[in-house]
């Protein structure tokens, strides 16, 4: 007896979003990203269309980071240089992206100045063809004054800049459209407030093409089924033509995996948990594949080896 | 919730005089002010200002000069066929036929018709005899249509059937038996056909004041049974707040704060 297979018609699929911009279009890029399309949910090709495989971002920050030594060890002296550890990560580790992340701007920290972050930008940009990411720090106040400058400096760069959030998205927005940049939005694990965040950006006068979603999302064994949920609503929200989620999501899984005790507790403190290296690698590969599964379109990842593991995943799940 | 706009009806002193003029202004008005309302469809009816010989030549002046300053899909509602089929040739989307019952001479024209340009279908759940009370003759009516809708091959989301209200001033005892038929249409085939009524029906007649109200209330009403499209005011603000907030409730719609203005964005 022949079977056949049932097959669901969606109205809508996710937006097309553009990262980078190459000389022709304003910019110094050699090549854009191109993410979203799907008129499916993921990976199920037979039931619509995939039109660009998720990719990967690497992270990169202006101050050496107080990661994991297995993270470090693999990126060696560069991590001392944001240009040259960029240029490791595309060269190297195979980074569609680069995500720069500006820890050192914090006021409670280094206290970085503006024009020095972008500085580090154009000096990224020169390092790498391919199109950036870049967020400033994590005080809101001085991330708006930071951002503004960064897109100032590398305006036609098509930048996907970050965070806009519910209570403060206006100076970031305004700086995205004057600059010519490609926006996140940002909301804490709530599909309402992700949506409404979206309105209110597009209401500025942020095209939607230009605004990719951060749901915020959890390391595996905390909370990650909580944020597949909230994608998984988004998602079909897209598939059903609500233009207000449908643009793509990236997801900040390496530093979420590795805020995880699982991925740093040596084997010596929990014998039961395994070899370090291996659960360490493991768990910012699965907290990737779980996202994948749910239609995420950029990660943003941290450890090389895990970065090669996802990549030849999405491979397979990209093979039809 | 899908809205079509029932402005640009013959009925309306404006738009008649229009229609005998060919004047296109009253028409484009209403077209750009019903979008702006919330309306995702355009319903057209030359209504009987225009003599019965020249009523195909004033459906292609209307879908044409409506398709000039609007982008939406449009409905031809008309019990001419002549005048709907020269209608249909010129749409640029995809239109709806408004109406037809469930008498098999008019569903072998209607369903040809749509068939040939793409087009949905009204289907009325009554015959030559008139609009029966009972929900158990509409729902039989309702699945003439159905079955002979499916033997044509149109896709029951293209197939709106219409229980049929009347003016609850002169017949109330309709409302009752029309939420049922909503209810009940929607368990004759899977995936359902659509439905759709006449809303403005309801408040036929009663005093101005209270118009909106009724039609604000059963609206509610009825989307809760099973109601998917309404032929209604598209500029009554409140009334389109409900159609927007049923969305809502009903869990079809994520929620957000702003959801009001995302209904009437297109």
């Amino acid at each position: 007896m022949s079977v056949t297979l049932v097959k669901e018609r969606y109205s809508s699929k996710v937006g097309e979003v553009v990262l980078g911009a190459t000389p022709e279009q304003g910019g110094t890029r050699t090549s854009t990203v191109t993410v979203g399309g799907d008129s499916a949910l993921p990976y199920l090709h037979f039931e619509g269309q995939m039109p660009n495989r998720p990719v990967i971002a690497m992270e990169v920050t202006d101050v050496v980071p107080t990661w994991n030594e297995l993270i470090t060890k693999q990126i060696g002296d560069v991590i001392n240089n944001p240009a040259a550890w960029a240029k490791k990560c595309v060269d190297e580790f195979g980074a569609d992206l680069i995500y720069l992340k500006f820890d050192g701007a914090d006021p409670d920290g280094e206290n970085r100045s503006p024009e020095d972050c972008a500085r580090i930008v154009k000096e990224v940009l020169a390092a790498v063809g391919v199109p950036l990411i870049v967020e400033g720090c994590d005080d809101s106040e001085k991330n708006n004054d930071v951002m503004t400058a960064i897109a100032e400096a590398a305006a036609g760069e098509n930048l996907l800049i970050g965070i806009a959030e519910q209570d403060n998205y206006k100076s970031i927005a305004a700086a995205a459209m004057v600059h010519k940049h490609t926006l996140i939005a940002r909301s804490p694990l709530d599909i309402n407030i992700c949506k409404q965040l979206n309105i209110l950006i597009n209401e500025m006068g942020l095209p939607l093409n230009k605004i990719i979603i951060d749901p915020t999302v959890a390391g595996l064994g905390f909370g990650i089924e909580y944020v597949y949920s909230i994608m998984e609503r988004a998602r079909l929200g897209a598939l059903a033509n609500d233009k207000m989620l449908s643009m793509p999501i990236i997801c900040t899984v390496g530093y979420e995996a590795n805020r995880c005790k699982e991925a740093y507790a040596s084997a010596e403190e929990f014998p039961g948990w395994g070899d370090l290296q291996d659960r360490s690698v493991l768990w910012e590969a699965v907290t990737a594949s779980g996202v994948l599964q749910v239609g995420a379109s950029i990660l943003v990842m941290r450890n090389p080896t895990a970065v090669s593991l996802v990549q030849k995943h999405i491979a397979d799940l990209m093979n039809k | 919730m899908i809205i079509f706009g029932e402005r640009i009806n013959g009925m309306y002193t404006d738009i008649g005089d229009a229609l005998r003029a060919k004047d296109p202004k009253p028409l484009q008005y209403w077209a750009t002010k019903q979008e702006e309302g919330g309306a995702h469809y355009l319903d057209l009816n030359s209504g009987p200002a225009i003599p019965k010989e020249e009523r195909a030549a004033a459906y292609e002046w209307m879908v044409n000069v409506v398709q000039e300053v609007s982008e939406l899909p449009l409905v031809l509602d008309s019990t001419n066929y002549d005048a709907i089929e020269a209608g249909l040739k010129l749409c640029k989307r995809p239109a709806i036929i408004n109406s037809v019952d469930a008498e098999p001479d008019k569903m072998e024209r209607v369903f040809t018709m749509a068939m040939q340009h793409n087009a949905g279908v009204v289907g009325l759940c009554m015959n030559k005899k008139g609009i029966p009370l009972d929900h158990d003759l509409r729902v039989a009516f309702a699945m003439e249509i159905v079955a002979t809708a499916d033997g044509f091959g149109l896709p029951m989301e293209d197939l709106y059937l219409d229980p049929l209200i009347l003016p609850v001033n002169v017949a109330q005892e309709h409302a009752l038996q029309v939420l049922e038929t909503l209810r009940l249409v929607k368990t004759l085939s899977n995936p359902a056909p659509r439905t759709v009524i006449g809303l403005t029906n309801v408040s036929q007649k009663s005093p101005a004041n209270i118009t909106s109200l009724l039609n604000r209330t059963f609206l509610a009403m009825a989307v809760s049974a099973g109601l998917d499209a309404a032929i209604m005011n598209a500029n009554d603000e409140d009334l389109v707040d409900v159609a927007a907030t049923t969305e809502i409730l009903l869990n079809n719609k994520i929620y957000a704060d702003s959801y009001l203005k995302v209904f009437r964005s297109r």
